[in-house]
């Protein structure tokens, strides 16, 4: 099999599991947690430097953004304002072109707010950002936002940090099928099995934080996720078998006694 | 003390008060920002770090420092 490489805003991965840095007992942990889920591009936020207690630890110090791509990402804004002005500073401090947007829309349920998200995205484009969209899973707004220059499209399977699953597979499957950027699901994953499925459903890739930052054991969850995508992955490429509500022997007949 | 040499500018929501003719280098090297880390505003507009020892500050003036820490 030739080598099966990601391919975002022109730049190549080999890892599909992409992962976010939040909720972490300590930059320690979420280093390692990192490094054993193989992730070739983490989230970071941007958010204002402690001037008063210089003691906290900076991110940088634990992920080396030469080795891991960081994906600067608007968590927390509302409007589209404040999600532009959070890349054009994130871009600032060390020329991130590659951006998630997430527009948010209600502080309960997370759900973007997708008319602000697809002017930031037209807006984000003619900056010359690339920009991956957080955004519900509704096949004709994911389409605008693919026409509006969206270098991937990443719907939710559950609300941020739910852990429920992908709840509405029908539409993921129309957006697998109408989809020309990346499609990568971001949100909602609880557990292995659900990083499967969204591999297997064809999916390019995952995005994962809550699952793995708030397992019980983050590091074992991080090889599960790993493992979890790699073997989705492979189970979508190998091509299976059309499902038959029949059963079918898987030995011959020939030679019974 | 002597007031009139001295401005009151809000860094990251604090307040602060600089000498005047300080420059925005000036207030990096006092905070020990790594500034490599870090993008800079001055009064929501963005500051181009090549040009902080020619930005003065003004009286009442709105800075941000801010870096990247964990989030999903």
């Amino acid at each position: 099999m030739k080598l099966d490489i990601l391919k975002i805003a022109n730049k190549k991965f080999k890892s599909r599991l992409i992962v976010g840095t939040g909720k972490y007992k300590n930059m320690k942990e979420c280093a390692k947690a990192i490094k054993i889920s193989g992730a070739e591009i983490v989230t970071v936020a941007v958010r204002r430097v402690n001037i008063s207690d210089k003691s906290k630890p900076i991110l940088m110090d634990y992920i080396d953004p030469k080795k891991i791509m960081y994906l600067p990402n608007t968590a927390g804004c509302f409007t589209s304002k404040d999600a532009l002005r959070t890349l054009r500073l994130a871009r600032e401090i060390g020329g991130w072109k590659i951006v998630k947007l997430e527009v948010l829309g209600d502080k309960k349920n997370l759900f973007p707010d997708m008319i602000e998200t697809l002017k930031s995205t037209e807006v984000l484009t003619k900056e010359g950002f690339k920009v991956m969209v957080y955004c519900n899973d509704d096949p004709l707004m994911c389409k605008r936002l693919e026409n509006s220059g969206a270098s991937a499209i990443m719907p939710l399977a559950a609300p941020i940090g739910s852990g429920l699953g992908i709840q509405n597979k029908i539409n993921i499957k129309i957006l697998r099928y109408q989809t020309k950027v990346p499609l990568i699901i971001d949100a909602g994953i609880g557990q292995a099995s659900d990083a499967v499925e969204a591999m297997e459903m064809g999916c390019d890739a995952v995005l994962i934080n809550t699952a793995i930052a708030k397992a019980k054991n983050p590091f074992l969850m991080a090889d599960a996720m790993k493992y979890a995508v790699q073997s989705g992955r492979k189970s979508y490429l190998s091509g299976r078998i059309t499902p038959n509500f029949l059963g079918s022997p898987s030995t011959t007949k020939k030679g019974l006694i | 003390m002597n007031k009139k040499n001295k401005i009151k500018i809000v860094v990251n929501g604090r307040l602060l008060t600089v000498n005047i003719k300080f420059s925005l280098k000036n207030l990096i090297e006092k905070l020990k920002i790594p500034i490599n880390k870090v993008a800079i505003e001055l009064n929501e507009e963005i500051v181009n770090k090549k040009k902080l020892n020619k930005t003065y500050l003004k009286n009442k003036d709105k800075i941000e420092i801010v870096h990247f820490i964990g989030g999903g």
